[in-house]
């Protein structure tokens, strides 16, 4: 027999005594939990993010999109990054004011090789305000998982406010399940020794982001 | 479950060791009442904790009472998303199944995510034994690793060590695996952190396979999920050519939208944060992103027998959050290395001996490692009735019974020479002997359902075993324990005492 056909029987076997279908799932699981938080206009919901976002030690910076080439150069000037990781199908037009040499995203580079730039500029699929995450799909403006992962810094662009919800359940919604996902709140951290949290262990030590809207 | 702590002494002697040593007590107690205070803050910022609890617990039960048909829709979209699904009995063929998958890259090194499911089957001895090195790549499986030692909590393993017990470890023991720490390192936490990011770098950029548990697997979908902090999984994740996630089959959920449930309940209940700082979500694999090849071991090792067992089922719910752990008194004091196995505390002392089976010592005495206080059922995320599962397998162990073993119904005796009896007997004793450990305990006359148990433990038994208890005592348990020496007079409750039999 199969391992395949003795844990399937097993699971049978062990089900065997209980009565027959309950109900169906969706009876079975009542969704009486909120849609999201607590009701807030669109400006609200941004607000929210900035909020939740910088409590989670990102840098939070907010413009239009006229000064968002500005906003990226200075960023990165200020970072002293002397090499930038470009997803494919991120805006040329962003980066335009930036001195630092370029690097498109490529399948070929080593882990190694991104090891050695100085930052990333992407875009996000969708911003949770309630929990101050950015998700990033893979999207030609945010490129592979990796360039995201390896380089130190990290500045993620979100326009405002299309591309906020306010909740998880809502995030859900807007997402492609058949695209490699990641869901990041705050650069990375540790909690591991006393219970202090440390920023930074393997991802990007430090998360900017940039909210772009009309409202300046 | 593994070899890892095959000769552990009983939970009463290993908890009396605990018990002794300060700085354990001290660091424990420490960073259980730290994450304790913040996770009721993250919890009460929820409006809907109740509804959410509810929904998670209504979920994981439709689950596991259709796990059949789930599973085989898991392995179908797995499989359609371009991934490879293999199916273990036990930890010795999923140990197998991945020393193989390993072999066939060519490659001696692996590096791991953190992963209850892979500590349980002993799976980096077992690639140790085949000369294929596995690297823990979370920060305090790290420093567990390095310091040859167990880990003692699910969410912060090296909770039991301090910043100077880590900084001489890093400094003994880095250089044997790789990139030494840097001269002259100091015990500051972000030093050390440094330290770590430094002699895992180099690790992850060279690594050709990875090694993970998940926390869910979306049977509609295929899509796995690890939810965790400091990027190493992301780096596990993402960076090899060859991913292997060994999950045990009580991680399915129905549908994607199922987690929006438990992508709010999990971060709140564990890190206390409103969310994690990084969730990986992946279905099979994508061109020109990620590993080319992603293998799914799906494990039973003792699970289908728990399934089986009408109470002790809801175990299976769990989702490995460890809220339970940071308010149990016991474990607070007793630490987790105690409980003899990878999973500490309550949830440990409920799921170990059904995932083991209770023929060992350790085993049977855990489900008196346990003031059966209730705190633990009230800040579980998905409702386990931790102290009903306790109950229940007391009585197990104390009467034997009807119960799965490896697929097949057996009938347990009551524990061969009672050495299971004696040993649950001293744990009792050890639990109850220590009124800081009751103390929480005295909310039980007021909240009565623990009192419920169809038997009462060790010496009671005799008289409850041809009796139920009363439905709402007269006087709190630990009176009447004081008052009746244990059990050992005439434990009958004063009053309302109903004959059933
Ligand atoms: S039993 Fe409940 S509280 Fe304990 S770890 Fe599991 S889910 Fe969390």
């Amino acid at each position: 027999m199969s391992s395949r056909d003795r844990v399937l029987g097993r699971v049978r076997r062990a089900l065997a005594g209980l009565p027959a279908e309950p109900e169906p799932y969706e009876e079975a699981v009542p969704r009486a939990y909120l849609r999201q938080h607590g009701e807030r206009s669109p400006e609200g919901t941004v607000d929210l993010l900035a909020e939740n976002l910088a409590d989670y030690r990102a840098r939070v910076h907010r413009c239009t999109p006229g000064e968002l080439p500005a906003v990226l150069a200075e960023l990165l000037a200020a970072r002293g990054a002397r090499t930038v990781l470009v997803p494919p199908g991120l805006d040329p037009g962003w980066l335009a004011a930036s001195d630092a040499e370029r690097i498109p995203d490529r399948a070929e580079s080593t882990p190694a090789e991104l090891d050695r730039i100085d930052s990333v500029v992407t875009g996000c699929a969708v911003a949770v305000a309630e929990t101050g995450t950015l998700v990033l799909d893979g999207s030609a403006d945010q490129g592979r998982r990796r360039i995201t992962l390896v380089p130190d810094h990290h500045v993620c662009v979100v326009r405002v406010p299309d591309q906020v919800v306010a909740s998880v359940p809502l995030a859900l919604g807007r997402l492609d399940p058949a695209r490699p996902l990641t869901w990041i709140s705050g650069p990375s951290a540790t909690s591991d020794i006393e219970l202090d949290r440390v920023e930074g262990v393997h991802g990007p030590r430090t998360l900017e982001v940039v909210l772009v809207g009309e409202r300046a | 479950m593994s070899g890892t702590f095959v000769g552990m002494p009983a939970f009463p002697e290993a908890a009396r060791a605990a018990v002794a040593d300060e700085r354990l007590r001290g660091n424990l107690k420490h960073a259980t009442h730290t994450i304790r205070a913040k996770r009721a803050a993250a919890v009460a910022e929820v409006s809907d904790w109740a509804e959410l609890r509810e929904a998670g617990r209504r979920i994981k039960d439709h689950t596991l009472r259709h796990l059949d048909h789930y599973l085989l829709r898991l392995e179908e979209s797995v499989t359609a998303a371009g991934g490879t699904v293999h199916w273990a009995a036990d930890a010795a063929e999923a140990n197998r199944i991945v020393t193989g998958l390993v072999k066939a890259t060519g490659e001696s090194e692996v590096v791991k995510v953190k992963s209850m499911a892979t500590q349980e089957i002993g799976l980096n001895e077992a690639l140790e034994a085949e000369g294929i090195r596995a690297y823990e790549t979370d920060l305090a499986e790290l420093i567990v690793q390095l310091g040859h030692d167990r880990p003692s909590h699910i969410l912060v393993p090296a909770i039991h060590r301090n910043r100077g017990e880590i900084r001489d470890v890093f400094r003994s023991e880095m250089k044997e695996w790789g990139r030494p720490a840097p001269e002259g390192l100091t015990d500051s936490p972000a030093e050390l952190a440094e330290a770590a990011r430094l002699h895992l770098r180099e690790k992850f950029l060279r690594a050709k396979v990875g090694i993970s548990g998940a926390n869910f697997m979306v049977a509609e979908t295929g899509t796995l999920v690890v939810v965790e902090s400091e990027g190493n999984g992301r780096m596990c994740l993402t960076l090899p050519e060859t991913l292997i996630s060994v999950v045990g089959i009580e991680k399915t959920i129905p549908t994607w939208r199922d987690l929006e449930v438990f992508l709010q309940t999990l971060p709140r209940s564990s890190t206390a944060e409103r969310m994690n700082p990084y969730t990986s979500l992946w279905t099979g694999t994508t061109d020109g992103d990620g590993p080319r090849a992603f293998h799914l071991v799906l494990l039973d090792n003792g699970r289908t027998d728990t399934l089986a067992d009408d109470v002790g089922r809801q175990a299976l719910r769990c989702i490995r959050c460890s809220a339970c752990l940071n308010v149990c008194p016991v474990y607070e004091r007793a630490g987790g290395h105690a409980y003899g196995s990878v999973y500490p505390g309550p949830i440990g002392a409920i799921l170990s001996p059904q995932l083991r089976g209770t023929a060992s010592e350790i085993d049977a005495s855990l489900p008196y490692a346990s003031s059966l206080c209730g705190a633990c059922y009230e800040v579980c995320p998905v409702a386990i009735d931790i102290p009903e599962v306790l109950v229940h397998l007391r009585e197990r162990v104390a009467q034997g019974g009807p119960a799965t073993r490896a697929g097949n119904k057996v009938v347990l005796r009551p524990a061969k020479g009672h050495a299971a009896e004696r040993a649950a007997m001293r744990a009792t004793r050890w639990a109850f002997g220590r009124p800081g450990v009751l103390r929480t305990g005295q909310r039980l006359a007021a909240r009565t359902r623990w009192l419920h148990p169809r038997t009462l433990p060790g010496p009671g038994r005799a008289w409850s075993a041809t009796r139920d208890l009363p439905p709402v005592p007269a006087e709190p348990f630990r009176d009447w324990w004081e008052r009746t020496n244990g059990g050992r007079d005439d434990g009958a409750a004063p009053q309302d005492r109903e004959e059933t039999k």
